[in-house]
């Protein structure tokens, strides 16, 4: 195993890289940010889904209501008396550098701290099921909360809302300020998760997976354990769904705030594609998913959905393990056939 | 909201219209609930698709209709034979690789990915329009028309309800039900005294989706379909199976149409843009609630 020295080593490099290719390649640096959210979407996944080994399909949820409240109070925050008239989709607020950083902040914060109240509320009601139960009833979640925000007029309905213009007197553009924020975001998750797995919370999250029985025998609270798991995966899902509602600069509830067919799926598949339960598996997930539907999946026309369900399939039936999951069975194999060789 | 409730109250007839509508429609559900408790029954595999099969159903139906012109509710024995067939494929591709897998976690998302693929290519093949096959019956006309009911909603609960009875008597009393069942009670004790176990498992999944393209055409007959409606029919069904519990055909068609009128009511007092929002919230809160009343007994819902 490699030991954490030699990945930190490889971790530092990995960053000088990413924090030149944006300048070398200008062109790209929007989808270079979608890969950053992606990394962070399959980490917070994998919190659960890899760790616990709770399918939840409802994770989607956090995201939404994160981008959602920031949204909020990105437009309500310096720009008071909503006109009642207006239609509110069409409500495009333009603030000043000053105030459209701490609007930002503030939002994306209180975005973070609405979704742990509610990962805390409803895991406490959702994390005393298991398997078919708790997976259908979290996918249940994710798709009533799009279709409750299709009917609430304060935030746009079906129609959506806009969130506020990047101001324009910056020497930073835009889209560097989020693929820096996103990667500085990505790299602190990646270290507190790493750092998560390897305490002795971690311990009883894989505990819970290898025999929830075994381990509520053993003393440990295992819906709090869960609860606590699912929520620091909604703090951190919260604040990217923050930030992806800025990048888009359009709110959409079925489309893109609660979509289903796209992050929510995107989420588990990256962590199963690399190889779920681990730490560098959603990352790995992640970059191979995003780089090849950017590379050549435009080429696929309308059907590029139909692939990723395709695909889903087929990952899940010939190749549930991931690719790190392989490599480790590859190896151990082989050690194992080295240990019997030494023996002869 | 309380508007809406007023309504409801101030005139009885409109309540009695709303219920009967939705007990009528909810013998479809029961039926498509059915199938969802067989496979979940005999193979420990609830399939996520469920809906998508529905949909699939209902889409062979319209396109039988408008493209050949047989009448909608003769294309039933066809839309079962084609889905009885993809259900044996399906079988043999992926649930048959499924059965035996320890982590539950596999089953769930290839089912899963199987819904996305089925709504995906539905939409490129058939577009992503509201479609209908309504096969014109008109309607009947109860208490001085102040109670209108369509007959199709008629033809097809009797429908629905006949191919339940059917089924049920054929799982009950011919020689090949008695292998089904007794493949659910030990698949080895019955793979022992000779039943090709393999075989029992793809009849019973094609069976599953064999309803689901029945219920499919029903649907697009009282109803109208889309691609992506087909999770709705999912939960429905989940939700339906969950209430009866499994093995048990009478209460499934009681809490098929139970769940289908109180769908109806609370849709209306609620608004129509919460409709498939009170489907997804019911769902959530009968699962929750059984899963406290488990608590209760230091028990758990797997």
């Amino acid at each position: 195993m490699i030991t954490n020295n030699k990945q930190n080593m490889l971790i530092w490099i990995g960053l000088a890289i990413s924090a030149v290719v944006p300048l070398l390649l200008p062109n790209y640096i929007t989808v270079l940010t979608y890969i950053w959210v992606m990394i962070i979407l399959a980490l917070t996944w994998d919190m659960l889904g890899g760790q616990t080994g709770y399918t939840s399909f409802g994770n989607i949820l956090f995201f939404g209501v994160g981008m959602y409240v920031s949204a909020v109070v990105q437009r309500d925050m310096f720009s008071s008396g909503l006109d009642r008239f207006e239609r509110v989709s069409e409500i495009v607020v333009n603030l000043n550098a000053s105030e459209y950083f701490v609007s930002l902040a503030v939002g994306t914060l209180a975005g973070a701290i609405v979704a742990v109240i509610l990962a805390v509320i409803l895991g406490s009601g959702i994390l005393g099921m298991r398997g078919h139960y708790f997976a259908i009833c979290t996918l249940g979640l994710g798709h009533a909360a799009a279709e409750i925000a299709s009917g609430i007029d304060y935030i746009g309905a079906g129609s959506g809302m806009v969130t506020p213009i990047y101001p324009g007197e910056l020497a930073l553009s835009k889209e560097a300020f989020y693929y820096y924020a996103f990667m500085l975001f990505a790299i602190v998750t990646f270290f507190l998760f790493r750092k998560i797995y390897q305490s002795q919370f971690g311990l009883a999250l894989n505990a819970i997976r290898d025999n929830e029985n075994k381990a509520e025998s053993m003393g440990i609270h295992t819906t709090q354990y869960k609860i606590a798991g699912w929520s620091i995966a909604a703090f951190f899902l919260a604040i990217a769904g923050a930030g992806v509602g800025n990048v888009i600069g359009f709110i959409d509830p079925v489309e893109i705030a609660f979509s289903g067919p796209t992050f929510g799926v995107w989420m588990i598949v990256m962590a199963i594609l690399g190889g779920k339960g681990t730490i560098w598996g959603p990352v790995l997930g992640a970059v191979i998913l995003y780089s090849a539907k950017e590379t050549f999946w435009t080429y696929l026309l309308g059907w590029d959905k139909v692939a990723l369900g395709l695909l889903i399939v087929i990952i899940v039936v010939y190749f549930p393990k991931g690719v790190l999951g392989y490599f480790k069975e590859r190896k151990q194999l082989s050690n194992s056939i080295l240990s019997q060789k030494g023996e002869g | 909201m309380i508007t809406y409730l007023n309504i409801l109250i101030d005139s009885p007839e409109f309540l009695a219209q709303l219920i009967i509508n939705g007990l009528l429609v909810g013998a479809i559900f029961a039926l498509i609930a059915y199938g969802l408790a067989l496979a979940w029954g005999v193979m420990d595999i609830i399939n996520f698709a469920q809906g998508e099969f529905v949909i699939f159903g209902g889409y062979i139906t319209y396109t039988l209709f408008y493209q050949f012109g047989i009448h909608p509710i003769l294309t039933i024995p066809i839309v079962a034979l084609v889905l009885y067939a993809l259900g044996l494929i399906i079988y043999k591709t992926i649930i048959s690789r499924l059965l035996g897998q320890k982590d539950i976690f596999i089953t769930i998302l290839a089912t899963f990915g199987l819904a996305i693929l089925m709504q995906q290519l539905m939409q490129a093949i058939f577009g992503p329009d509201v479609v209908t096959a309504d096969p014109r019956l008109g309607m009947l006309k109860l208490f001085d028309g102040s109670i209108l009911i369509s007959n199709i909603q008629i033809v097809s609960f009797i429908i629905a309800i006949s191919v339940g009875i059917l089924l049920f008597v054929v799982m009950k009393y011919s020689r090949f039900g008695q292998t089904i069942r007794a493949t659910a009670q030990n698949p080895r004790a019955a793979g022992i005294l000779g039943i090709d176990i393999d075989k029992v498992y793809a009849n019973t999944f094609a069976i599953n989706t064999a309803l689901c393209g029945i219920g499919g055409s029903l649907v697009v007959m009282v109803w109208t379909i889309h691609p992506f409606i087909g999770l709705v029919y999912t939960f429905r069904s989940f939700m339906i199976v969950i209430l009866a519990g499994l093995g048990n055909f009478m209460g499934i068609i009681y809490s098929g149409m139970g769940i289908s009128a109180l769908e109806n009511v609370t849709g209306f007092v609620i608004g129509a843009e919460f409709q498939a929002a009170v489907i997804f919230c019911l769902l959530v809160i009968i699962l929750v609630t059984r899963s406290i009343r488990a608590r209760r007994k230091r028990q758990y819902l797997e």
